[in-house]
């Protein structure tokens, strides 16, 4: 038993390996290790594809988590004063919204997108005043934070929730039978009690995003995303470049899991 | 359709009523928590719901805070209907069971948490000279920076407390506060509680199941079953004219005998009880012939003797405690029951043992004839 667990471990595990292993090739050809060095980063840093797509990357993933933290934390408090069949259909949406495949929330955000875009182009050309071009509606940055959001909205009310059903009743009421209004409550009192699962909330969602390839290849129209720039070089040869944005990438993935782990398990301590 | 309920809505002449509950009931789906409540809180009064748990005090507790609205019937303060009155807009507070303090705050933040919420706002120097004297009455003076986890749970106690009367509320609501103390803890909150009642003149309304909490610190004890007010009185009034076996049982301990009233002279009835003996007492409410009552005698209103007549007593177990000592006797004809002879009877009669034969004996003034409901 442990040794197939090792192995699956090692399977997975060693291909990841090997890619931050050769990142510090210091040779050009990426399946010959000839000597370390740390010069593919440079290479990598210095190529302005590379900055663009990352620009891009930090800029999607960075509005999409601050919008699906806010909402999606809106959304679970509200949730928390909800029961029956209403709450059961929230749940079950929250539920799929998180289970669906990326490759679905891709296809299905393209072709909405587009039909209501094509809808609504000319609709805005014959209202719009004084005869000037109206924008025109169109797949990129943002229908990508968008459909990032949206995915991302049911992850941080699952987690807001777990903190908030952890939370005593009481304190809210205690706060409102001392004179605060709702709004006054949910700031004194829940939003610091929640808080650390509403930034593991905001660090996940931005992993998420930052590391998304299915959607935003469907969804990014002409803008380029680090991982759909990742995928389009690969089709050139893998290259030592490459391993070193994906180590990169992993390496501020994986700082930003701990992070939120730590922070969950922080907000998980009893506050009583 | 006219209620059972109790009819509790009037009060001494003089007093002025700060709250009202009239014909209120809470639904909650098909349990009917609150059924038909009426009741006046006086104005500077220290009343308690006292009952069993799901008996409905805390429910009627939660409408006078603002957490819950009447299903029917209307919750007035200060003469105003504050049915739907939102809780943050009432002149109440609340000590909750488990206090309810806010885990990321500091005393002093937590005590001046109301006085902060009010517009315009208070200067911070007036909120820190109110919290520092609202930790004076408490006696936490000094502990102003201390994190609620570094408390014990007497010290929350009394936090939680002075974070309600800081705001000079016109009730103070107090949900089971002593439940969490130890037993030793709990008598000294109780003569604090009183004290600081006196001495604020804030009406106070506690929810409580200890019948022994209700009686020490009340000036009126309102008695919940099934959602109704069963009675509503001093806690000698209840003790000494309980309303109905309920009662008798809740507050303080009696010895129950079941029966059929057989006949009614004047202050007196006859009762034929199951063994078929017949007993006098003296009915605290109107009775009528044949209805099933209960002779209620309280264990200290019973004497046991060495002679006598008629059937004996043999003495089963015997606790001593000091200023009075507890028998528990059975009676060849009526069964077991409890009685409390003080010191002074045991000296002049010696100490009764167990196994002891003895005769006992009450006046019939003492044996109330109660509703057996």
């Amino acid at each position: 038993m442990r040794f197939y667990a090792l192995s699956v471990y090692l399977f997975l595990y060693i291909p990841i390996g090997v890619i931050a292993l050769f990142s510090f090739n210091a040779g050009r050809n990426a399946s010959q290790l000839q000597g370390l060095s740390t010069k593919w980063y440079g290479v990598a840093l210095s190529n302005p594809f590379v900055m663009d797509a990352l620009k891009t990357s930090l800029t999607v993933a960075l509005t999409a988590a601050f919008l699906a933290t806010a909402f999606g934390t809106m959304a679970a408090v509200a949730l928390q004063g909800i029961h029956g069949p209403v709450r059961k259909a929230f749940d079950l949406l929250i539920y799929v919204a998180v289970m669906i495949p990326g490759i679905v929330i891709g296809i299905a955000t393209l072709i909405g997108l587009v039909t209501v875009f094509d809808q609504l182009n000319p609709l805005l050309a014959t209202i719009w005043p004084g005869g000037a071009t109206p924008p025109k509606l169109q797949m990129g940055m943002g229908s990508l934070i968008a459909a990032h959001t949206m995915f991302l909205m049911a992850l941080v009310i699952i987690i807001v929730r777990a903190r908030l059903a952890g939370m005593d009743r009481a304190l809210t009421e205690a706060s409102s039978d001392l004179y605060a209004t709702p709004f006054g409550t949910f700031r004194q009192v829940t939003l610091p009690l929640i808080f650390p699962a509403v930034l593991a909330g905001f660090l996940l969602s931005f992993t998420f995003s930052f590391d998304d390839f299915i959607i935003a290849f469907f969804v990014a129209g002409s803008e380029t995303t680090l991982p759909v720039y990742v995928f389009s070089s690969i089709r050139r040869g893998v290259t030592p470049e490459i391993n070193a944005i994906g180590t990169m990438v992993l390496a501020v993935s994986l700082i930003l899991l701990f992070a939120a782990q730590i922070l969950l398990r922080r907000g998980a301590r009893p506050t009583r | 359709m006219k209620h059972e309920g109790y009819d509790a809505s009037t009060l001494a002449a003089g007093q002025k009523t700060i709250a009202e509950f009239r014909n209120v009931s809470k639904r909650f789906g098909s349990v009917l928590a609150a059924n038909d409540l009426n009741l006046r809180i006086a104005k500077g009064e220290f009343l308690s719901f006292l009952g069993p748990s799901g008996c409905g005090k805390t429910t009627a507790l939660r409408m006078l805070a603002g957490f819950e609205a009447p299903s029917e019937g209307d919750v007035l303060l200060d003469g105003e209907v504050v049915n739907n009155l939102d809780a943050h807009r009432r002149p109440v507070n609340m000590v909750f069971q488990h206090y309810a303090l806010f885990p990321h705050m500091t005393v002093a933040q937590n005590i001046g948490y109301g006085l902060k919420q009010q517009r315009p706002r208070l200067p911070k120097n007036l909120i820190a000279e109110k919290v520092s004297k609202a930790l004076d009455v408490v006696r936490l003076g000094g502990f102003e920076t201390r994190r609620i986890w570094e408390m014990s749970g007497g010290q929350q106690q009394r936090v939680a407390l002075a974070r309600a009367i800081i705001n000079e509320p016109k009730l103070l609501l107090l949900d089971e506060p002593l439940a969490a103390l130890d037993r030793k803890l709990r008598k000294e909150m109780q003569i604090e509680l009183q004290n600081l009642q006196r001495q604020l003149g804030i009406t106070f309304v506690l929810v409580t199941h200890d019948q022994e909490e209700a009686l020490s610190m009340s000036d009126r004890i309102c008695v919940m079953k099934d959602g109704r007010i069963v009675q509503v009185g001093s806690p000698q009034e209840l003790y000494d004219r309980p309303r109905n076996r309920y009662v008798a049982g809740f507050v303080g301990t009696s010895n129950f005998f079941d029966g059929k009233v057989t006949k009614v002279t004047g202050t007196r009835a006859s009762v034929r009880l199951e063994n078929g003996d017949e007993v006098e007492g003296s009915p605290v409410s109107q009775v009528s012939v044949g209805q099933s009552v209960s002779i209620s005698v309280r264990p200290e209103q019973i004497k046991l003797h060495r002679s006598g007549d008629g059937a004996t007593a043999r003495v089963l177990n015997r606790i001593f405690l000091g200023e009075h000592t507890e028998y528990l006797v059975k009676h060849d004809t009526l069964g077991e029951f409890l009685v409390l002879s003080p010191r002074q009877s045991e000296l002049n009669d010696g100490p009764f043992n167990t196994g002891d034969v003895l005769f006992a004996s009450w006046e019939a003034s003492a044996a109330l004839v109660l509703d057996s409901k």
